[in-house]
Formats: C-alpha cells, structure tokens, sequence
C-alpha cells in the first residue's frame, strides 16, 4: 500500500534568499525559517478569490436587486442577526471582522478539495493565527475595560490560589481554538488518503483470483466514486462546522471581555 | 520491538483509547439537547447553536489524542 502524507512543501527557504539579496533581510528578521510555502500559495489564493467573489458582489447595488444581491444580502442579514443573539446589540461592530474569518476559514478549507492547492487551514500556523488575533481582542479589550492592573487582577479570580489554572487556561485557550481547527482539517485529509489508498488495494483484490501477472493492469477502479460520499463529510461538512465553531468560539470569547454598557452604568452606581 | 511497531501500537492505543471519552460526552449532549427540543421545540434553533458549540469543545480532547497519533506516524520515520 502505498500512501504520502506531507506537510506543506516548501518552496523557498530562507537561507536562500539570504544568498539572493546578500543577507540583508535575514540579518533584519533574524533566520525565520521557511519563507513560501505551499500554505503561503494558497492562502493569496484564497483571499483573491475572496476579493474578486467581493467585487463582484458589490459591483452594482440596485434599489430593485437582482438574485446574487438578494442571496448576499440574506447571508449578510444571517451574520448580524447570529452575532446580535451571541453577543449583543453593542458588539455589532465585530459583525465584518466574524464574517470575514467564516469565510476565509471556509473558502481555506475547501480549497484543498481543488486538488490543486493545500487547504490553508490543514496547517497549524494559519489557525495559531487566527486564534491568537481572537486573545489579542480579547486581552485588548479586557485591558480597554479595566485597565492593566485589573486586567492582572482578573487572574487572580475567584482567590489567589487560583491564578496558575487561570494562567494556564489562558493559554490553552488559542492553543485549544488552533489544535481543533487543525486537527480536523488535517485529520480528514489524512484518513481521505487512507481510504484512497486502501480502496487501491481492495480492487486489485476483488481481481485475486486472475493470474499474477494481469492483476498489475486492473485500474483501480474502486477509487470513482466512493470517496466522494466520504469527501462530502470531510471536507464540506466538516469545512462548514469547524469554520462555524471557530467563529462561535471567538464571538463568545470577545463578548466576555466586552460586557453591555448598561451593566456597567449599574455597576458603577 | 522495532521502533516503528512500537510507534505504530502507540497510535493505535492513543487513538482508540482517546477517542471514548469524546464520544460518551458527545452522545450525552446530543441526548439532552434532544430531551429539552421535545419538550420545548420553539427555542429549537438557540439549542442547536449551543450543542454544535459544545460538541466541538468537547471534541477537542478527541482532536489532542488525533494529533498526538498524527505525530506519532508521521514524524521522525526513519
């Protein structure tokens, strides 16, 4: 049974291009590591393809509109009437930066099924990403609200004893958030491979019974078809539920840090 | 044992051991969700919502142990 399972590729490293421009940009960045990689590829894809689909969108708005600005606008609607119920009616304006990491973890998912790009989000770092710029919002916000030190104060909540779990669950929040997305993107490229390669196997061994030297010119005909109907769950489905998780998770976790301005008129009297 | 058996049986443990817990907590929340939608099916929708959201929080141990047999493979074969 033969099967490859890589990471991305990489297609120029850095210490390459040190040799290129005579090791100005590493001595400024310092040795990163890989610079282009196959994620780096896709993910330019993805978001061009994202600014034309935009474009094309947005390209004429009639008072009287058409079918795209009627389905555009109904998913519009859907994203701030699902952001007004999860995080309330002062928090609309996180409504764009939601819909644009849906669509950007969705479209990165799906990508991979293009067979020609790698899904971006079958690599840890595009969802390390993604979650750390949800702590950030959450940490700035947190610190917008109550300041530095009761920002430090919130850790030690609800006693003192407490402050290494609520340390640690502050990392592990991101780290949760990246290993989850990752881990079913790359979990279902990984067991579509699988199947790929053992549905090779099985049609050669429906044929055992030919003699050995006209099984090698069986196709592997098993192969059409059947990993559609697995393709359907694991990437699509699973493409729409994690981008839908994701974006939940980070309108939950920044409604946290930005409580309802009337409560905190209450609060203050 | 050869190393790439041990390595082999390790993720074969990992997952299948790994994957018990996810899924009786899954189960659980399912089976609740569907308890409270019969009893009240108006707010249907908003419990829907909040059982993908907590299918996918409890998954996440699931998901630790799927990458944990992940690096087990593929990483450092000689």
């Amino acid at each position: 049974m033969e099967l490859e399972v890589n990471g991305p590729k990489v297609f120029v490293r850095i210490d390459e291009l040190y040799q290129m421009f005579a090791g100005t940009i590493a001595d400024i960045f310092g040795n990163f590591g890989n610079l282009i990689t196959q994620t780096t590829v896709s993910l330019f894809v993805v978001t061009a393809l994202l600014m034309v689909l935009g474009y094309i969108a947005s390209r004429k708005i009639e008072k009287r509109p058409g079918g795209l600005q009627v389905l555009v606008e109904k998913v519009l609607n859907m994203l701030y009437d699902l952001v007004e119920q999860t995080m309330g009616k002062h928090n609309l304006k996180f409504a764009p930066y939601i819909g644009t990491l849906f669509v950007s973890c969705m479209f990165g998912s799906l990508i991979g099924t293009t067979m020609i790009f790698r899904s971006t989000t079958a690599d840890l770092s595009v969802t390390l990403a993604y979650a750390l710029v949800t702590s950030v919002m959450v940490w700035y916000h947190n610190i917008k609200a109550n300041g530095f030190i009761g920002w430090l104060k919130g850790f030690t909540e609800p006693i003192v004893v407490m402050t290494p779990m609520n340390l640690i669950s502050e990392v592990a929040q991101p780290v949760a958030m990246a290993f989850r997305h990752f881990g079913n993107v790359a979990g279902g490229g990984v067991l579509t491979s699988l199947i790929y390669a053992a549905l090779a196997v099985a049609s050669k061994a429906i044929f055992s019974w030919l003699p050995a030297y006209l099984i090698t010119f069986v196709p592997p005909f098993l192969q059409v078809g059947i990993p559609a109907f697995l393709s359907l769950y694991f990437d699509f489905f699973s493409a729409f539920v994690q981008a839908f998780v994701f974006c939940l998770l980070t309108m939950v976790y920044v409604a946290g840090a930005c409580p309802p301005p009337a409560e905190e008129d209450n609060a203050n009297i | 044992m050869d190393v790439n058996a041990a390595r082999a049986l390790g993720a074969a443990i990992c997952m299948g051991i790994g994957s018990i817990a996810p899924a009786i907590g899954e189960g659980l929340a399912v089976c609740k969700t569907l308890e409270s939608m019969a009893r009240q099916p108006e707010i249907a929708g908003d419990l829907r919502t909040t059982m993908i959201l907590g299918c996918a929080v409890t998954e996440t141990t699931g998901i630790y142990s799927l990458v944990v047999a992940l690096l087990l493979i593929f990483i450092g074969v000689n």
